[in-house]
Protein backbone atom coordinates (compact mmCIF):
# COMPACT_ATOMS: atom_id res chain seq x y z
CA UNK A 1 0.00 0.00 0.00
CA UNK A 2 1.35 3.33 -0.86
CA UNK A 3 -1.10 5.49 0.76
CA UNK A 4 0.72 8.78 0.25
CA UNK A 5 -0.54 12.12 1.92
CA UNK A 6 0.18 15.79 1.77
CA UNK A 7 1.20 17.25 4.89
CA UNK A 8 2.31 20.91 6.61
CA UNK A 9 5.00 20.80 9.09
CA UNK A 10 6.51 23.33 10.89
CA UNK A 11 10.25 22.50 11.75
CA UNK A 12 12.48 25.16 13.52
CA UNK A 13 9.88 28.39 12.68
CA UNK A 14 9.74 27.07 8.99
CA UNK A 15 6.93 25.66 7.40
CA UNK A 16 7.53 22.29 4.73
CA UNK A 17 5.10 20.90 2.75
CA UNK A 18 5.68 16.92 2.09
CA UNK A 19 4.21 14.23 0.47
CA UNK A 20 4.80 11.21 2.62
CA UNK A 21 3.42 8.14 3.48
CA UNK A 22 1.97 7.94 6.78
CA UNK A 23 4.08 5.07 8.60
CA UNK A 24 6.72 7.81 8.32
CA UNK A 25 7.52 8.60 11.67
CA UNK A 26 8.60 12.52 12.70
CA UNK A 27 12.04 11.15 13.40
CA UNK A 28 12.41 9.69 9.64
CA UNK A 29 10.72 12.51 8.24
CA UNK A 30 13.25 14.51 9.82
CA UNK A 31 16.38 13.06 9.00
CA UNK A 32 15.48 11.92 5.18
CA UNK A 33 12.56 13.94 3.96
CA UNK A 34 14.27 17.50 5.86
CA UNK A 35 17.83 16.64 5.98
CA UNK A 36 17.76 17.44 9.70
CA UNK A 37 20.00 14.81 10.74
CA UNK A 38 20.81 16.21 14.43
CA UNK A 39 17.83 13.88 15.60
CA UNK A 40 19.40 10.85 15.73
CA UNK A 41 17.95 7.25 15.94
CA UNK A 42 18.75 4.69 18.74
CA UNK A 43 16.44 1.57 19.55
CA UNK A 44 13.11 3.22 17.65
CA UNK A 45 10.99 2.11 20.96
CA UNK A 46 10.97 5.20 23.00
CA UNK A 47 13.88 3.48 25.39
CA UNK A 48 16.85 5.65 24.57
CA UNK A 49 15.97 8.77 23.98
CA UNK A 50 18.33 9.76 21.07
CA UNK A 51 15.34 10.99 19.20
CA UNK A 52 13.96 13.48 21.62
CA UNK A 53 12.72 16.13 19.98
CA UNK A 54 10.39 19.62 21.35
CA UNK A 55 6.36 19.26 20.15
CA UNK A 56 4.59 22.32 21.19
CA UNK A 57 7.64 23.39 23.85
CA UNK A 58 7.51 19.58 25.15
CA UNK A 59 9.95 16.63 25.17
CA UNK A 60 8.72 13.75 23.20
CA UNK A 61 9.89 10.82 21.52
CA UNK A 62 10.08 11.38 17.42
CA UNK A 63 10.15 7.53 16.95
CA UNK A 64 6.87 7.58 18.62
CA UNK A 65 5.52 9.55 16.68
CA UNK A 66 3.97 9.49 13.01
CA UNK A 67 4.38 13.46 11.37
CA UNK A 68 1.05 13.46 10.02
CA UNK A 69 0.05 13.39 14.03
CA UNK A 70 2.26 16.47 14.20
CA UNK A 71 0.96 18.76 11.52
CA UNK A 72 -0.14 21.66 13.26
CA UNK A 73 2.27 21.60 15.88
CA UNK A 74 5.61 23.64 16.26
CA UNK A 75 8.55 20.74 16.18
CA UNK A 76 11.98 22.37 17.23
CA UNK A 77 14.85 20.17 17.03
CA UNK A 78 18.66 20.38 18.29
CA UNK A 79 19.49 22.66 14.71
CA UNK A 80 17.42 24.76 16.46
CA UNK A 81 19.68 25.69 19.55
CA UNK A 82 22.98 27.35 17.77
CA UNK A 83 22.91 31.32 16.25
CA UNK A 84 24.88 30.04 13.23
CA UNK A 85 28.38 29.32 14.37
CA UNK A 86 27.14 30.69 17.95
CA UNK A 87 26.69 28.12 20.62
CA UNK A 88 23.42 28.13 23.04
CA UNK A 89 24.05 28.54 26.49
CA UNK A 90 23.09 25.00 27.59
CA UNK A 91 25.26 23.57 24.34
CA UNK A 92 28.40 25.24 25.60
CA UNK A 93 27.45 24.09 29.18
CA UNK A 94 27.55 20.59 27.55
CA UNK A 95 30.67 21.83 26.12
CA UNK A 96 32.20 23.28 29.51
CA UNK A 97 31.42 20.04 31.53
CA UNK A 98 32.49 17.47 29.17
CA UNK A 99 29.00 16.45 29.01
CA UNK A 100 29.91 14.33 25.74
CA UNK A 101 32.44 11.93 24.25
CA UNK A 102 30.59 9.93 20.77
CA UNK A 103 28.40 12.93 21.08
CA UNK A 104 25.29 10.38 19.56
CA UNK A 105 22.92 10.79 23.09
CA UNK A 106 23.68 14.62 22.53
CA UNK A 107 20.78 16.17 20.83
CA UNK A 108 18.18 14.14 22.57
CA UNK A 109 19.65 15.54 25.68
CA UNK A 110 19.62 19.30 24.76
CA UNK A 111 16.37 18.92 23.66
CA UNK A 112 14.81 16.73 26.78
CA UNK A 113 16.98 19.63 28.70
CA UNK A 114 15.71 22.61 26.59
CA UNK A 115 12.42 21.38 27.26
CA UNK A 116 12.85 20.94 30.75
CA UNK A 117 14.14 24.11 31.85
CA UNK A 118 11.40 25.96 30.07
CA UNK A 119 8.75 24.75 32.05
CA UNK A 120 11.18 23.98 35.61
CA UNK A 121 13.39 27.43 35.19
CA UNK A 122 13.95 26.72 39.06
CA UNK A 123 14.63 22.68 38.75
CA UNK A 124 16.61 21.42 41.76
CA UNK A 125 19.93 18.68 41.64
CA UNK A 126 17.48 16.07 42.25
CA UNK A 127 14.92 17.38 39.66
CA UNK A 128 17.81 17.36 37.05
CA UNK A 129 19.20 13.43 38.31
CA UNK A 130 15.40 12.67 37.49
CA UNK A 131 15.05 14.01 34.31
CA UNK A 132 18.05 12.60 33.01
CA UNK A 133 17.38 9.01 33.52
CA UNK A 134 14.78 9.68 30.86
CA UNK A 135 17.58 9.25 27.99
CA UNK A 136 20.57 6.86 27.98
CA UNK A 137 24.39 7.66 27.54
CA UNK A 138 26.90 4.71 27.05
CA UNK A 139 29.63 7.22 27.68
CA UNK A 140 29.92 9.62 30.13
CA UNK A 141 28.55 7.87 33.22
CA UNK A 142 25.73 10.65 33.52
CA UNK A 143 27.39 13.00 35.89
CA UNK A 144 29.08 15.18 33.50
CA UNK A 145 25.34 15.20 31.77
CA UNK A 146 23.53 16.46 35.13
CA UNK A 147 26.63 19.11 35.81
CA UNK A 148 25.97 20.72 32.34
CA UNK A 149 22.32 21.16 32.89
CA UNK A 150 22.37 22.50 36.41
CA UNK A 151 24.95 24.99 35.37
CA UNK A 152 22.84 26.28 32.17
CA UNK A 153 20.06 26.37 34.80
CA UNK A 154 21.75 28.64 37.53
CA UNK A 155 23.39 30.86 35.08
CA UNK A 156 19.69 31.55 33.50
CA UNK A 157 18.23 31.94 37.20
CA UNK A 158 20.95 34.42 37.46
CA UNK A 159 20.87 36.40 34.49
CA UNK A 160 16.99 36.53 34.85
CA UNK A 161 17.57 38.42 38.34
CA UNK A 162 19.92 40.64 36.67
CA UNK A 163 17.53 41.21 34.23
CA UNK A 164 14.76 41.81 36.80
CA UNK A 165 17.20 43.94 39.15
CA UNK A 166 17.60 46.51 35.96
CA UNK A 167 13.87 46.44 35.12
CA UNK A 168 13.07 47.11 38.77
CA UNK A 169 15.96 49.80 39.00
CA UNK A 170 14.59 51.69 36.03
CA UNK A 171 11.31 51.49 37.17
CA UNK A 172 12.21 53.40 40.45
CA UNK A 173 14.71 56.01 38.26
CA UNK A 174 11.64 56.53 35.75
CA UNK A 175 9.30 56.65 39.24
CA UNK A 176 11.90 59.15 40.92
CA UNK A 177 11.61 61.28 37.82
CA UNK A 178 7.76 61.01 37.54
CA UNK A 179 7.39 62.25 41.33
CA UNK A 180 10.19 65.07 40.47
CA UNK B 1 12.18 -1.07 12.92
CA UNK B 2 9.87 0.41 10.62
CA UNK B 3 5.92 -0.22 10.85
CA UNK B 4 3.73 -1.79 8.05
CA UNK B 5 1.90 0.89 6.16
CA UNK B 6 -1.29 1.93 7.07
CA UNK B 7 -4.35 4.31 6.37
CA UNK B 8 -4.41 7.37 8.56
CA UNK B 9 -7.76 8.86 9.66
CA UNK B 10 -7.97 11.82 11.79
CA UNK B 11 -11.23 11.83 13.86
CA UNK B 12 -12.89 15.31 14.78
CA UNK B 13 -15.28 14.09 17.11
CA UNK B 14 -16.17 11.03 19.25
CA UNK B 15 -19.26 9.93 16.66
CA UNK B 16 -16.50 10.25 13.91
CA UNK B 17 -14.19 8.09 15.36
CA UNK B 18 -16.61 5.66 16.60
CA UNK B 19 -18.43 5.76 13.03
CA UNK B 20 -14.84 5.19 11.56
CA UNK B 21 -13.84 2.42 14.04
CA UNK B 22 -17.96 0.62 12.91
CA UNK B 23 -17.00 0.98 9.23
CA UNK B 24 -13.59 -0.24 9.12
CA UNK B 25 -13.70 -3.40 11.69
CA UNK B 26 -11.19 -5.40 12.98
CA UNK B 27 -8.50 -3.71 10.91
CA UNK B 28 -8.34 -0.70 12.74
CA UNK B 29 -7.07 0.66 15.69
CA UNK B 30 -7.15 4.31 17.56
CA UNK B 31 -4.04 5.98 17.73
CA UNK B 32 -4.36 8.55 20.97
CA UNK B 33 -0.54 9.36 22.51
CA UNK B 34 1.38 6.35 20.70
CA UNK B 35 3.48 6.21 23.09
CA UNK B 36 2.37 2.00 23.71
CA UNK B 37 1.03 1.61 20.10
CA UNK B 38 4.21 3.07 17.85
CA UNK B 39 6.19 1.01 19.79
CA UNK B 40 4.50 -2.06 18.77
CA UNK B 41 4.55 -1.36 15.27
CA UNK B 42 7.70 -0.68 14.97
CA UNK B 43 8.53 -3.83 16.14
CA UNK B 44 5.30 -4.89 13.97
CA UNK B 45 3.92 -6.84 16.68
CA UNK B 46 0.77 -4.56 15.74
CA UNK B 47 0.10 -4.08 11.69
CA UNK B 48 -3.24 -2.42 11.51
CA UNK B 49 -4.11 -1.39 8.36
CA UNK B 50 -5.96 1.49 9.46
CA UNK B 51 -4.96 3.94 12.22
CA UNK B 52 -8.02 6.50 13.52
CA UNK B 53 -5.91 9.38 15.42
CA UNK B 54 -8.64 10.49 18.65
CA UNK B 55 -5.71 12.50 19.53
CA UNK B 56 -7.16 16.23 17.80
CA UNK B 57 -10.55 15.43 19.27
CA UNK B 58 -11.71 18.67 21.52
CA UNK B 59 -12.88 18.22 25.18
CA UNK B 60 -11.57 15.41 26.17
CA UNK B 61 -8.57 16.17 27.83
CA UNK B 62 -10.17 17.70 30.71
CA UNK B 63 -9.21 17.27 34.87
CA UNK B 64 -12.31 18.04 36.74
CA UNK B 65 -12.76 17.65 40.14
CA UNK B 66 -15.54 18.94 42.65
CA UNK B 67 -13.96 18.18 45.86
CA UNK B 68 -16.03 14.40 45.75
CA UNK B 69 -15.07 12.85 42.67
CA UNK B 70 -12.69 13.43 39.56
CA UNK B 71 -13.03 13.45 35.94
CA UNK B 72 -10.29 13.08 33.70
CA UNK B 73 -10.61 12.90 30.22
CA UNK B 74 -9.08 9.84 27.94
CA UNK B 75 -6.47 12.63 25.96
CA UNK B 76 -5.13 13.97 29.66
CA UNK B 77 -1.81 13.18 29.37
CA UNK B 78 -0.23 12.02 32.42
CA UNK B 79 2.08 15.19 32.28
CA UNK B 80 -1.17 17.86 32.52
CA UNK B 81 -1.83 15.35 35.93
CA UNK B 82 1.31 15.34 37.01
CA UNK B 83 1.83 19.44 36.80
CA UNK B 84 -2.14 19.46 38.22
CA UNK B 85 -2.22 22.09 40.87
CA UNK B 86 -3.94 21.03 43.96
CA UNK B 87 -7.19 23.08 43.34
CA UNK B 88 -7.59 21.26 40.24
CA UNK B 89 -7.24 17.94 41.84
CA UNK B 90 -8.89 18.54 45.32
CA UNK B 91 -7.08 17.30 48.44
CA UNK B 92 -8.34 13.87 47.94
CA UNK B 93 -6.63 12.61 44.61
CA UNK B 94 -3.33 13.97 45.30
CA UNK B 95 -2.14 10.74 45.15
CA UNK B 96 -2.69 10.76 41.36
CA UNK B 97 -0.36 13.37 40.58
CA UNK B 98 2.20 11.64 43.02
CA UNK B 99 1.63 8.66 40.73
CA UNK B 100 2.71 9.66 37.26
CA UNK B 101 6.41 9.93 38.66
CA UNK B 102 6.39 6.54 38.13
CA UNK B 103 5.04 6.60 34.49
CA UNK B 104 7.56 5.75 32.33
CA UNK B 105 9.75 9.79 32.18
CA UNK B 106 9.08 12.95 30.82
CA UNK B 107 8.88 12.96 27.03
CA UNK B 108 6.80 9.50 27.43
CA UNK B 109 4.38 11.24 29.80
CA UNK B 110 3.95 14.43 27.45
CA UNK B 111 2.00 12.16 25.19
CA UNK B 112 1.10 9.48 26.71
CA UNK B 113 -2.65 9.36 27.40
CA UNK B 114 -4.52 8.17 30.50
CA UNK B 115 -7.71 6.69 27.86
CA UNK B 116 -4.58 5.12 25.89
CA UNK B 117 -3.02 3.44 29.63
CA UNK B 118 -6.73 2.02 30.39
CA UNK B 119 -7.16 0.94 26.90
CA UNK B 120 -3.72 -0.60 26.35
CA UNK B 121 -3.98 -2.41 30.10
CA UNK B 122 -0.21 -3.08 30.78
CA UNK B 123 -0.42 -5.79 33.63
CA UNK B 124 1.71 -3.49 36.08
CA UNK B 125 0.58 -0.05 34.50
CA UNK B 126 0.23 2.47 37.19
CA UNK B 127 -3.51 3.89 35.59
CA UNK B 128 -5.01 0.21 35.91
CA UNK B 129 -3.69 -0.68 39.05
CA UNK B 130 -5.17 3.26 40.55
CA UNK B 131 -8.17 2.61 38.48
CA UNK B 132 -8.68 -1.01 40.66
CA UNK B 133 -7.85 0.92 43.90
CA UNK B 134 -10.34 3.33 43.70
CA UNK B 135 -12.76 1.68 42.12
CA UNK B 136 -12.60 3.94 39.19
CA UNK B 137 -15.77 4.08 36.44
CA UNK B 138 -14.45 3.85 32.50
CA UNK B 139 -16.71 5.50 30.66
CA UNK B 140 -17.19 4.24 26.76
CA UNK B 141 -18.80 5.04 23.58
CA UNK B 142 -19.97 3.27 20.60
CA UNK B 143 -21.99 2.47 18.11
CA UNK B 144 -24.42 1.17 21.16
CA UNK B 145 -24.70 4.03 23.25
CA UNK B 146 -22.43 5.33 26.09
CA UNK B 147 -21.65 2.97 29.04
CA UNK B 148 -19.73 2.86 32.54
CA UNK B 149 -17.53 0.23 33.42
CA UNK B 150 -16.54 -0.40 36.68
CA UNK B 151 -12.67 -0.65 36.83
CA UNK B 152 -12.99 -4.38 38.58
CA UNK B 153 -14.82 -5.64 35.63
CA UNK B 154 -13.00 -4.04 32.88
CA UNK B 155 -9.56 -5.69 33.04
CA UNK B 156 -9.66 -9.11 31.39
CA UNK B 157 -5.80 -10.25 31.11
CA UNK B 158 -2.97 -9.41 29.60
CA UNK B 159 -3.24 -6.24 27.60
CA UNK B 160 -7.33 -7.53 27.46
CA UNK B 161 -9.94 -5.61 28.55
CA UNK B 162 -13.93 -5.10 28.26
CA UNK B 163 -13.75 -2.97 25.36
CA UNK B 164 -14.83 -3.70 22.07
CA UNK B 165 -13.26 -2.96 18.89
CA UNK B 166 -15.24 0.04 18.00
CA UNK B 167 -15.38 1.31 21.60
CA UNK B 168 -13.50 4.30 22.93
CA UNK B 169 -12.80 5.41 26.08
CA UNK B 170 -14.07 8.88 26.71
CA UNK B 171 -13.59 9.68 30.11
CA UNK B 172 -12.70 7.69 33.48
CA UNK B 173 -13.97 8.98 36.66
CA UNK B 174 -12.79 8.79 40.20
CA UNK B 175 -16.03 8.64 42.41
CA UNK B 176 -14.32 9.01 45.85
CA UNK B 177 -11.57 11.05 47.64
CA UNK B 178 -8.50 9.01 49.07
CA UNK B 179 -6.86 11.49 51.07
CA UNK B 180 -4.43 8.54 52.73
CA UNK B 181 -3.53 6.68 50.00
CA UNK B 182 -0.10 5.61 48.67
CA UNK B 183 1.82 3.90 44.99
CA UNK B 184 5.21 2.51 45.33
CA UNK B 185 6.62 0.13 43.13
CA UNK B 186 10.11 -1.28 42.18
CA UNK B 187 11.59 -1.50 38.96
CA UNK B 188 15.52 -2.39 37.71
CA UNK B 189 15.52 1.16 35.99
CA UNK B 190 14.05 4.09 36.73
CA UNK B 191 10.84 4.55 34.29
CA UNK B 192 10.69 1.33 33.81
CA UNK B 193 7.37 -0.71 33.99
CA UNK B 194 7.35 -2.03 37.47
CA UNK B 195 8.18 -6.18 38.38
CA UNK B 196 5.53 -5.13 41.63
CA UNK B 197 3.82 -2.30 42.12
CA UNK B 198 1.73 -1.79 45.42
CA UNK B 199 -0.95 0.67 46.04
CA UNK B 200 -3.26 1.36 49.17
CA UNK B 201 -6.03 3.76 50.40
CA UNK B 202 -6.57 3.54 54.03
CA UNK B 203 -9.67 4.85 56.25
CA UNK B 204 -7.99 6.58 59.10
CA UNK B 205 -10.01 7.95 62.13
CA UNK B 206 -8.74 11.33 61.77
CA UNK B 207 -10.12 11.92 65.30
CA UNK B 208 -8.64 9.40 67.35
CA UNK B 209 -5.18 10.19 69.19
CA UNK B 210 -2.45 7.92 67.71
CA UNK B 211 -4.68 7.64 64.38
CA UNK B 212 -6.63 4.48 64.21
CA UNK B 213 -7.09 2.32 60.87
CA UNK B 214 -10.39 1.51 60.28
CA UNK B 215 -9.99 -0.47 57.02
CA UNK B 216 -8.59 0.18 53.96
CA UNK B 217 -7.95 -1.19 50.23
CA UNK B 218 -4.72 -2.84 48.59
CA UNK B 219 -3.77 -3.15 45.12
CA UNK B 220 -1.04 -4.92 43.37
CA UNK B 221 0.49 -4.64 39.70
CA UNK B 222 2.89 -7.57 38.36
CA UNK B 223 1.43 -10.29 40.50
CA UNK B 224 -0.95 -11.16 38.13
CA UNK B 225 -2.39 -11.03 34.28
CA UNK B 226 -4.41 -7.86 35.74
CA UNK B 227 -3.85 -5.62 38.58
CA UNK B 228 -5.50 -7.28 41.65
CA UNK B 229 -7.70 -6.21 44.46
CA UNK B 230 -6.19 -8.86 47.91
CA UNK B 231 -9.24 -9.27 50.00
CA UNK B 232 -6.90 -10.62 52.91
CA UNK B 233 -4.87 -7.92 53.08
CA UNK B 234 -7.88 -6.09 53.44
CA UNK B 235 -9.55 -8.43 55.86
CA UNK B 236 -6.40 -7.41 58.21
CA UNK B 237 -7.04 -3.60 57.67
CA UNK B 238 -10.59 -3.88 58.40
CA UNK B 239 -10.02 -5.91 61.97
CA UNK B 240 -8.64 -1.99 62.51
CA UNK B 241 -5.94 -0.78 65.06
CA UNK B 242 -3.68 1.61 65.77
CA UNK B 243 -1.68 2.78 62.65
CA UNK B 244 2.04 1.23 62.99
CA UNK B 245 4.65 -1.07 61.26
CA UNK B 246 3.16 -3.74 63.11
CA UNK B 247 -0.93 -3.95 61.68
CA UNK B 248 0.73 -2.77 58.20
CA UNK B 249 3.32 -5.95 58.40
CA UNK B 250 0.35 -8.43 59.28
CA UNK B 251 -1.34 -6.21 56.44
CA UNK B 252 1.69 -7.07 53.51
CA UNK B 253 2.15 -10.57 55.37
CA UNK B 254 -1.62 -11.60 54.50
CA UNK B 255 -0.92 -10.12 50.64
CA UNK B 256 2.13 -11.94 50.28
CA UNK B 257 0.76 -15.65 51.59
CA UNK B 258 -2.18 -14.73 49.60
CA UNK B 259 -1.06 -14.37 45.80
CA UNK B 260 0.26 -16.22 43.50
CA UNK B 261 2.66 -14.77 41.33
CA UNK B 262 4.22 -15.75 38.01
CA UNK B 263 8.08 -16.07 38.08
CA UNK B 264 10.14 -14.89 34.55
CA UNK B 265 13.01 -13.38 33.68
CA UNK B 266 12.24 -10.28 35.68
CA UNK B 267 12.27 -12.46 39.32
CA UNK B 268 10.88 -15.33 40.67
CA UNK B 269 7.76 -16.21 42.41
CA UNK B 270 9.13 -15.81 45.90
CA UNK B 271 10.83 -12.61 44.74
CA UNK B 272 7.48 -10.73 43.92
CA UNK B 273 6.16 -12.48 47.79
CA UNK B 274 9.06 -10.14 49.11
CA UNK B 275 9.08 -7.59 47.37
CA UNK B 276 4.74 -7.01 47.91
CA UNK B 277 5.83 -7.90 51.62
CA UNK B 278 8.29 -4.36 51.85
CA UNK B 279 5.99 -2.42 49.13
CA UNK B 280 2.72 -2.58 50.90
CA UNK B 281 4.25 -1.99 54.03
CA UNK B 282 6.04 1.52 52.80
CA UNK B 283 2.95 2.31 51.03
CA UNK B 284 0.81 1.87 54.05
CA UNK B 285 3.53 3.77 56.35
CA UNK B 286 3.55 6.54 53.36
CA UNK B 287 -0.39 6.52 53.16
CA UNK B 288 -1.13 7.16 56.78
CA UNK B 289 1.36 9.97 56.97
CA UNK B 290 -0.64 12.25 54.45
C1 LIG C 1 9.95 3.84 27.32
C2 LIG C 1 8.53 3.72 27.80
C3 LIG C 1 8.27 3.51 29.14
C4 LIG C 1 6.96 3.41 29.61
N1 LIG C 1 6.76 3.19 30.93
C5 LIG C 1 5.50 3.09 31.40
C6 LIG C 1 5.25 2.86 32.79
O1 LIG C 1 6.17 2.74 33.59
N2 LIG C 1 3.95 2.77 33.18
C7 LIG C 1 2.91 2.89 32.30
O2 LIG C 1 1.76 2.81 32.72
N3 LIG C 1 3.11 3.11 31.00
C8 LIG C 1 4.38 3.21 30.53
N4 LIG C 1 4.56 3.43 29.19
C9 LIG C 1 3.38 3.47 28.28
C10 LIG C 1 2.69 4.82 28.30
O3 LIG C 1 2.12 5.06 29.55
C11 LIG C 1 1.58 4.94 27.27
O4 LIG C 1 1.27 6.29 27.26
C12 LIG C 1 0.27 4.25 27.51
O5 LIG C 1 0.46 2.88 27.74
C13 LIG C 1 -0.63 4.32 26.29
O6 LIG C 1 -1.19 5.59 26.11
P1 LIG C 1 -1.17 6.26 24.69
O7 LIG C 1 -2.03 7.45 24.75
O8 LIG C 1 0.23 6.50 24.27
O9 LIG C 1 -1.88 5.15 23.80
P2 LIG C 1 -1.56 4.57 22.36
O10 LIG C 1 -0.18 4.04 22.30
O11 LIG C 1 -1.95 5.57 21.32
O12 LIG C 1 -2.60 3.36 22.32
C14 LIG C 1 -2.42 2.22 23.13
C15 LIG C 1 -3.59 1.27 22.93
O13 LIG C 1 -4.78 1.82 23.47
C16 LIG C 1 -5.78 2.00 22.47
N5 LIG C 1 -6.43 3.28 22.80
C17 LIG C 1 -5.80 4.47 23.01
N6 LIG C 1 -6.69 5.40 23.43
C18 LIG C 1 -7.90 4.78 23.47
C19 LIG C 1 -9.21 5.21 23.84
N7 LIG C 1 -9.46 6.47 24.24
N8 LIG C 1 -10.22 4.30 23.77
C20 LIG C 1 -9.98 3.01 23.37
N9 LIG C 1 -8.77 2.56 23.02
C21 LIG C 1 -7.73 3.43 23.07
C22 LIG C 1 -5.05 1.97 21.15
O14 LIG C 1 -5.85 1.48 20.12
C23 LIG C 1 -3.91 1.01 21.46
O15 LIG C 1 -4.34 -0.31 21.36
C24 LIG C 1 5.87 3.53 28.70
C25 LIG C 1 6.12 3.75 27.34
C26 LIG C 1 7.43 3.84 26.89
C27 LIG C 1 7.68 4.05 25.42
S1 LIG D 1 15.20 6.19 18.98
FE1 LIG D 1 13.48 7.11 19.90
S2 LIG D 1 13.76 6.62 21.97
FE2 LIG D 1 15.37 5.50 21.02
S1 LIG E 1 28.23 10.63 24.63
FE1 LIG E 1 28.30 8.66 23.71
S2 LIG E 1 26.33 7.92 24.20
FE2 LIG E 1 26.38 9.70 25.30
Amino acid sequence: MTDRQLITLRVNGEPYELVIEPRRTLADTLRQDLGLTGTHLGCEHGICGACTVLVDGAPARACLMFAVQAEDRDIRTVESLADGDELSDLQRAFSAHHALQCGFCTPGFLMLAEGFLAERPEATREEIRELVSSNLCRCTGYQPIVDAVEDCARRRQASRREHDRAACGEAERSGHAAGA
Amino acid sequence: MKPAAFTYHRARDVAGAIRLLAELGDEAKIIAGGQSLVAMMNYRLARPAHLVDIGRIGGLDHLRGDGSTLRIGALTTHHAVEVATDAWLGRGFTLLRDAMAWVGHLPIRTRGTVGGSLAHADATAEWCLLAVLLDAEIVASGPRGTRTIAAGDFFHGFYTTALAADEMITEVVFPRPAPHSALLEFAERRGDFAIVSAAVDLDVDEHRAGRAVRGGRVALGGVAPVPVRVPEAEAVLAEGGQAGPDLFRRCAAAAAAAIDPPGDGNGSADYRRALTQTLIEDACAKAVSR
